[in-house]
């Protein structure tokens, strides 16, 4: 049943990964990978708001697999996001390469730490 | 550059529709990410500890990415939904951000922020160096597909 639920959640995540990317990086013209910064952050948010929810509730194993190891963590990347980094700094481009690394983390960071407290605000 | 038709080689075919890219894409997904999950299963980390399972993940993946992305757009033309099974789909699958931030998150709310910190800093700077040193790799060890003309594609 878990694993189902990893499959489950991982036939949303990847394809809205794809779609998410696609629909961000065809409304600017940055040289930041925008798109990957958003699936992330959203993932982040995502995944600090169940796990917060855990911690204060009873989240059932089915709904923890589906969101959890399957959604979320299908949803954001890391291969992505070092790819994307690397590229920028060999297109010399090493300010921007720097800024995505930072920038990915930190704000990834305080989207789990965000979505943690938004959960015990709603879960208390 | 994709959407160029007259830049697609005999060899690349036609280009697939938004539907059949959308299902390579979960597809190489669902492999990407029971492969994360079976190895969280097999070597499951304690709380308060180095998560070193989603460490190895997402330095792993990140290599293949370097290998993979210097082969599909330097040194060979591949059918066009290879990139987006195996790039987007599995190894974006495989990989995790949010599990990495959140991991994190709870070392720090563990009072563990040095360790916290520590894998933060350690999983950027391994997976870059990683991507990094497997593109320079491939580019050394793989040569440049010649062209008819006997010039080199790279």
């Amino acid at each position: 049943m878990n694993w189902l639920m990893v499959i489950a959640g991982a036939l949303v995540g990847a394809p809205l990964r794809y779609l998410t990317d696609r629909a961000v990086q065809a409304r600017h013209d940055s040289a930041l990978p925008w798109g990957t910064f958003t699936v992330n952050l959203a993932a982040c948010a995502g995944l600090g708001l169940l796990t917060g929810a855990a911690t204060a509730a009873t989240v059932p194993s089915a709904l923890h697999h589906f969101v959890g190891p399957g959604l979320c963590a299908t949803l954001s990347t890391y291969s992505t996001f070092s790819y994307e980094t690397v590229r920028l700094a060999g297109t010399g481009a090493r300010f921007h390469a720097a800024v995505n690394a930072v920038a990915g983390v930190v704000a990834g960071l305080a989207a789990a730490f965000l979505g943690g407290e938004l959960a015990g605000a709603l879960f208390r | 550059m994709h959407d160029r038709p007259e830049a697609a080689t005999p060899a690349a075919g036609r280009q697939p529709a938004p539907a059949e890219i959308l299902a390579t894409v979960a597809a190489g997904g669902v492999i990407g990410a029971c492969a994360r999950y079976g190895a969280t299963l097999l070597w499951p980390t304690a709380a308060g500890t180095f998560p070193w399972t989603t460490f190895w993940i997402n330095v792993t993946g990140s290599s293949a990415m370097g290998l993979l992305m210097v082969l599909v757009t330097e040194r060979a033309t591949v059918h066009p939904l290879v990139r987006p099974f195996l790039g987007t789909g599995v190894l974006g699958g495989y990989t995790t951000f949010s599990t990495y931030a959140v991991d994190a998150r709870d070392l720090f709310d563990g009072h563990r922020a040095g360790t916290a910190l520590l894998y933060l800093t350690t999983t950027l700077a391994a997976a870059l160096s990683a991507l990094w040193a497997t593109s320079a790799l491939t580019r050394l060890l793989v040569r440049p597909r010649p062209r008819p003309d006997g010039s080199t594609a790279a």
